[in-house]
């Protein structure tokens, strides 16, 4: 059975549901019953307090957690919980919280690393390095060099990535998702950490990778500032739970978040 | 000529892909193979220093050139796919065994019925054998897709002892010579005989320099990413469409393939004739040795630990006589493990990527000098 191609989901149709997902750590209760959706070619920000389950529940979605309860359908399939490498085939690509990129390899091997999948020769073939593998490595250089244009890192590509300081990486780990050419891309806090300017240039890549590609994006984000201006729709989280969901501007002024926001006791 | 890649533009990708990039380098491996396929060949033709006698051939660069292959296998999976082995010993040993079998006819009666294959020649069976190991090192390479670090060492050092007691044991292994020791066969390569010491080097060369190649377009590729992505970081690895069964199993596949070639050389081709202990948990040592201080995660890197690995004891037992200071040869034996062992905790604290990086380095600054950046 073919699963769905992302071109099959109308823009504005969900490209992926959750459906009262619920995950636990022994006693500790990281998502509780929580459902909501992402429409296909949307910026869906994920919001909410240290601790609220927001990682965990990019962790869900890309297959690295199994919840106990609970549906995930992308691209109309559902099941209970998601396998990392079927996420990463049916097309979710992701970046962490603590920068995850390959430390030992240089920028480019790293976003190189994220054409695995597209990769179809052989190792006989990558052995001999000639003919149609050759052709393959020069076709997805190609390609990664574009991305590394678009996110103008140009001169660091050499560079192995341990030795970049850390906005330079998480821009390299931008682009090792986005080389994965995902229909789903989700990230984690991608300005944590970064001054004005970088996060003004990482704003704008992301607007610029929806806009262009079409990319569906899920997005975690600290700076209400940054949430308001990218998303289309925004889901708070706190302690696990949906408190709401809604426009940037119906859960500014949602009382809920407000008092999850200040720490009021509930 | 300064080392200098001003006004070298690259034009294509394919270009800037090159093994070496700087003009430099390439004239300078071109020179290197040069002197070594045809330079070293021609000196010993004419008995000329240091290759008039046959010392430097037969017992430097012909082991230098084997462990080298062996390390750069173990290289692949510990160096590039962070797997950890002390089993390397093991995998030489099925590839010299395996090789011999198939050199001698291979014969196992099955319940009256016999499966038999007759001697073949000296080429099919290294690669044979090399296949062998291969087969060992997926088996004994499943642990490491629950297991890591250390505990993996522990599961290879299980297949060292196993594959020890193996064919230690096993008399089918050694055709049932009363001694245990077994003698290789002729060498013979498409009606061409390999006796002298040159005609061995050569040989070796040959199959190092071809191995290399393949080794280095193998990691630069495609499945080297994946090996490197799995060491730096499985998880993530995982996430970006890497599957470690895959990524893994192959790194032991290919590693073990080439430690097992090197194995099937060492026997046939240095040693002549041999017994089990040519291929003790030692050589696993020193086959990880080799790939700590020459570099992990690189390929020139094995061949500059497996030249200090054998060259150490050399000069250590040849200075102090030239200086007329008398050693003995256990003072010797246990200088070697001193200075080995304050290198790689040296190397591992300072530079944990070895020879090949402060390599890297020197000629990074010598590219720049006179200018520090
Ligand atoms: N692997 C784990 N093991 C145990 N507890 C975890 C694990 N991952 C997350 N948690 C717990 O789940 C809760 C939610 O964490 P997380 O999803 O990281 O929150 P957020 O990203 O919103 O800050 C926290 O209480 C955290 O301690
Ligand atoms: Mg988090």
């Amino acid at each position: 059975m073919r699963a769905p191609a992302a071109s099959d989901i109308a823009a504005g149709e969900a490209i992926l549901s959750v459906k009262n997902v619920s995950l636990a750590f022994g006693g500790v209760k990281a998502i509780n019953d929580v459902s909501f959706d992402i429409k296909k070619g949307e910026i869906r920000a994920i919001i909410g307090p240290n601790g609220a389950g927001k990682t965990s529940m990019l962790n869900v979605i890309n297959g690295f957690y199994h919840p106990q309860h609970g549906q995930i359908t992308f691209k109309g399939r559902t099941r209970q919980a998601m396998r990392p490498y079927e996420a990463a085939r049916g097309g979710i690509a992701r970046t962490f919280q603590n920068v995850a990129l390959f430390k030992g390899m240089s920028a480019l091997d790293n976003i190189m690393a994220g054409r695995t999948l597209k990769m179809r020769r052989g190792f006989l073939w990558q052995m001999l390095r000639i003919g149609p593998a050759l052709t393959e490595e020069i076709a997805h250089r190609r390609r990664v060099e574009e991305i590394i244009d678009f996110l103008e890192i140009q001169a660091i590509r050499k560079i192995q990535v341990a030795r970049l300081p850390y906005g330079l990486q998480k821009r390299v780990e931008l682009g090792r998702a986005l080389a994965m050419e995902p229909d789903l891309l989700l990230l984690d806090e991608p300005m944590a950490g970064m001054n004005l300017e970088e996060k003004e240039d990482m704003s704008r890549f992301i607007i610029d990778v929806n806009d262009h590609y079409g990319t569906t994006i899920a997005l975690i984000e600290h700076d209400m500032g940054v949430v308001m201006d990218l998303s289309d729709r925004v889901v708070v989280l706190d302690h696990g739970v949906k408190i709401a969901d809604g426009t940037p501007d119906e859960v500014k002024s949602n009382q809920a978040v407000i008092d999850a926001y200040l720490g009021v006791a509930h | 000529m300064l080392y200098r890649e001003a006004g070298q533009f690259k034009t294509s990708y394919a270009a800037d892909m090159a093994v070496f990039p700087i003009r430099q380098d390439r004239i300078a491996l071109w020179l290197l193979l040069a002197f070594v396929f045809i330079g070293i060949p021609l000196l010993a033709n004419f008995q000329i220093w240091p290759f008039g006698s046959e010392y430097l051939l037969r017992a430097i660069l012909v082991p230098f050139l084997i462990l080298s292959l062996a390390a750069i296998g173990l290289n692949i999976l510990t160096g590039y796919c962070g797997q950890l082995s002390l089993g390397s010993g093991a995998f030489m040993a099925i590839g010299a065994y395996c090789a011999y079998k198939f050199g001698t006819g291979v014969n196992i009666p099955l319940f009256g019925l016999a499966l038999s294959i007759p001697p073949l020649p000296v080429l099919p069976s290294i690669l044979l054998g090399g296949l062998m190991a291969a087969i060992g090192g997926i088996l004994f390479g499943i642990p490491s897709l629950r297991i890591k670090g250390l505990y993996l060492a522990v599961a290879t050092l299980a297949a060292q002892f196993f594959f020890d007691w193996v064919f230690a044991r096993v008399q089918w292994f050694t055709n049932y010579t009363s001694s245990g020791s077994v003698n290789a066969p002729q060498l013979e390569f498409f009606g061409l005989f390999v006796n002298t010491p040159i005609e061995r080097y050569m040989l070796c060369l040959i199959f190092v320099v071809v191995f290399a190649m393949l080794a280095k377009n193998l990691v630069r590729g495609n499945l080297g990413r994946q090996w490197m992505a799995i060491r730096d970081m499985d998880i993530a690895a995982e996430l970006i469409g890497i599957r470690p069964l895959y990524a893994k199993l192959m790194a032991f596949a290919i590693s073990s393939f080439i430690i097992g070639v090197a194995g099937a050389l060492w026997a046939f081709v240095y040693l002549g004739s041999w017994e089990p202990l040519a291929f003790s948990i030692d050589r696993s040592f020193q086959l990880l040795f080799m790939v700590i201080i020459g570099g992990l995660g690189s390929i020139l890197g094995s061949f500059l630990g497996a030249a200090f690995i054998l060259v150490l004891p050399i000069l250590l037992d040849q200075v102090p006589h030239a200086l007329g200071i008398p050693v003995s040869v256990e003072t010797v034996s246990l200088l070697v493990f001193i200075v080995t062992g304050a290198l790689i905790c040296w190397l591992l604290i300072v530079e944990p990527h070895g020879f090949a990086r402060l390599w890297a380095t020197a000629k990074e600054k010598l590219r720049l000098w006179p200018y520090p950046y």
